[in-house]
């Protein structure tokens, strides 16, 4: 039981927020009436610093915010933009709602699983590209659409889908970034 | 390949748009989301006007310009703004840009686009029920739009037009850019409350409503994107102005959504009360490929489908036209099937979507969902049984009227709403085992997965 609980204190103690991380927090929870209300856009910064949500973070967040742990658990697990477990460099999100299926988007996500050798939710051997499926984008009148990372590519044809995997293999930060 | 901004170019960039643009203006008018540029364009002149009145004054004006909401319900906005109880400590205006519903897509362009225009929607507001904090919950995945409406809001900040004694006038108004991380169900208004509070987005039992105890117990006020986006139109111009437009019980002009298998999909603004054969045929160019409209849903996905008669086409595209044909105006997202489109899998693409989005607080709407989808999914991948149908209306009454929210309710709409339209194509799926139309027509689909 010792040993174990040593063992999680070590995995706790792997990912701990930087110091940037930390000020770009506090300025955020000041912006509200209640510390707790900050928490969805307080897990983007974290999960910006490291492609996810890892244990360690979120007792510190729960911290920061004067709740529990088990609050911040219970956010995580609940809203769909956190990465429970790392994902690829660049998280390839294809819409598979209605407006984008009826243009091909479920032809498209087998393409690109094609095209990069993996199954869905799976990361690339390089540790580069995850392809996953995620529900309506609001952006149905450019279908099919996704997004790598949190920005938009719209209309995207099966070959400029070929295009993006392969800018995406090299790329070091996100291509389709605009400020 | 080139990075783009929302909405893609439209294609009918040389033509004249059929409706003066006023919602999207930004279109064809380069750096709107500028604050010199707004102005230059009438911008604040609506908050200046406002300032200079009685906040009793302006909701009696949104009251008179029959200024109806944009996010559904279609409930008056001045009527809403009335609730607000005269109490003294704090209140809250909260702007509900959660948009999830599939096929509508007009806050995406408004927020990255037009940011201002919103800010303006929400100062206004708050001034008009005395509140002196706004938030604007944006779903997580317009990350872009959020950092444009942060820009927006600094910028505003610097003009004197958010912060302290705005304008001069005394009245101080803070307004915080809120993201949220990806949950259909933070669109329905009381999940949206409990997720700012910093909560999972469970809807809560009301009574009471969000004006006697919303956000943190307090009064507040929640309107869609595009209610508020259409506000400071309606205090800059008037609402004798603002009423000349639209039909009888639905005033104004709204932005129509415009996708699924048609020539020219994007955001129309239109005046309300446009027919469907103006938006789909006129604008939108029809069907694509020279194919033939199956159907269409007029309003997002929670709406009934409807069939492309002549008398469905000429219907107006206000609440009241869209209800007479047994469906709802809803979130103006019209989506386009063509005549090669096999009714089964769509709807089973589309019920997958509610119970993806289910929040999981009610059981029927929990458990209903997945029967649903399981149910569908053997009918679509022909392995339906005798009954199937019965069986697949049955679970959805027992989801409709027994959830807790309007998600459990919309869940087997697209279900009902076809089978009343296609019955022979579901029978064809349990007879034959295959599509009656689309690519997959006359393949074995048994055991394909």
């Amino acid at each position: 039981m010792i040993e174990k609980m040593d063992k999680l204190e070590v995995r706790t103690q792997e990912f701990k927020l930087s110091e940037a991380s930390r000020q770009e927090l506090d300025a955020l929870i000041k912006q509200y009436p209640s510390p707790r209300s900050a928490i969805l856009p307080a897990l983007h910064i974290v999960q910006a610093q490291f492609g996810f949500i890892p244990a360690g973070p979120m007792a510190e967040l729960a911290e920061m915010l004067g709740i529990l742990k088990g609050d911040v658990e219970q956010v995580v697990t609940f809203y769909r933009m956190y990465n429970q477990k790392p994902v690829g460099k660049f998280h390839v999100k294809v819409c598979d709602s209605i407006s984008c299926y009826l243009r091909g988007s479920d032809e498209l996500i087998q393409h690109g699983l094609n095209r990069i050798g993996t199954s869905l939710n799976e990361i690339s051997a390089d540790g580069q590209i995850t392809i996953s499926k995620i529900e309506c984008l609001a952006a149905c009148g450019a279908a099919p659409c996704l997004q790598i990372n949190d920005e938009y590519v719209y209309n995207v044809q099966p070959e400029q889908f070929d295009e993006i995997l392969d800018n995406l293999k090299t790329a070091k930060e996100n291509p389709y970034f605009i400020p | 390949m080139a990075q783009q901004i929302f909405p893609p170019p439209p294609q009918l960039l040389t033509e004249k748009p059929p409706f003066e643009y006023q919602l999207l203006k930004h279109r064809g008018i380069p750096g709107f989301d500028k604050l010199d540029v707004y102005r230059a364009n009438g911008g604040y002149k609506g908050l200046e006007r406002t300032l200079s009145m009685q906040p009793d004054e302006v909701v009696a004006e949104v009251k008179t310009s029959g200024l109806r909401g944009r996010g559904g319900a279609g409930f008056p906005a001045g009527m809403k703004w009335s609730f607000i109880p005269k109490v003294s400590g704090p209140k809250y205006v909260t702007c509900n840009s959660d948009e999830s519903e599939p096929g509508t897509f007009k806050d995406h362009e408004l927020i990255e686009n037009n940011p201002h225009q919103l800010i303006e929607g929400v100062l206004i507001t708050c001034y008009a029920i005395n509140s002196g904090h706004g938030f604007i919950y944006v779903r997580g995945e317009f990350a872009r739009g959020i950092r444009v409406l942060k820009r927006a809001v600094e910028e505003a900040r610097a003009a004197g037009l958010v912060g302290k004694n705005i304008l001069g006038s005394g009245f101080d108004c803070e307004v915080v850019i809120h993201s949220g991380a990806g949950a259909y169900i933070c669109g329905e208004e009381s999940a949206l409350l409990e997720s700012l509070e910093g909560k999972r987005g469970y809807p809560r039992l009301r009574p009471p409503f969000p004006a006697v105890a919303g956000l943190y117990a307090r009064p507040t006020v929640i309107n869609n994107c595009e209610t508020l986006s259409n506000v400071p139109h309606v205090m800059r111009e008037g609402a004798e102005w603002y009423s000349k437009f639209g039909t009888e019980k639905t005033k104004g002009f709204r932005v129509y959504c415009l996708s699924g298998h048609v020539e020219r999909p994007g955001n129309y603004e239109l005046e309300c009360g446009t027919t469907f054969r103006t938006l789909i045929n006129e604008l939108g160019g029809g069907a694509w490929k020279g194919r033939k409209i199956k159907c269409f849903i007029p309003g997002g996905s929670s709406t009934p489908m409807l069939a492309p008669t002549d008398e469905v086409m000429d219907t107006p595209m206000d609440f009241e036209g869209i209800a007479a044909r047994g469906s709802m105006q809803g979130s103006a997202g019209v989506v386009i099937m063509d005549d090669q489109t096999c009714i089964v899998g769509a709807v089973l693409r589309l019920v997958e979507f509610y119970k993806e989005e289910s929040c999981g607080k009610c059981t029927p709407c929990r458990e209903g969902t997945q029967w649903l989808v399981q149910m569908l999914h053997r009918l679509e991948n022909g392995e339906g049984r005798p009954g199937d149908l019965e069986l697949i209306t049955d679970v959805g009454s027992n989801i409709a009227g027994k959830s807790f929210c309007l998600l459990g309710d919309s869940a087997p709409v697209p279900y009902n709403s076809a089978l009343k339209l296609f019955r022979e194509e579901f029978e064809y799926h349990i007879t034959h085992k295959t599509c009656m139309v689309g690519p997959r027509s006359g393949k074995q689909l048994a055991h394909a997965h």
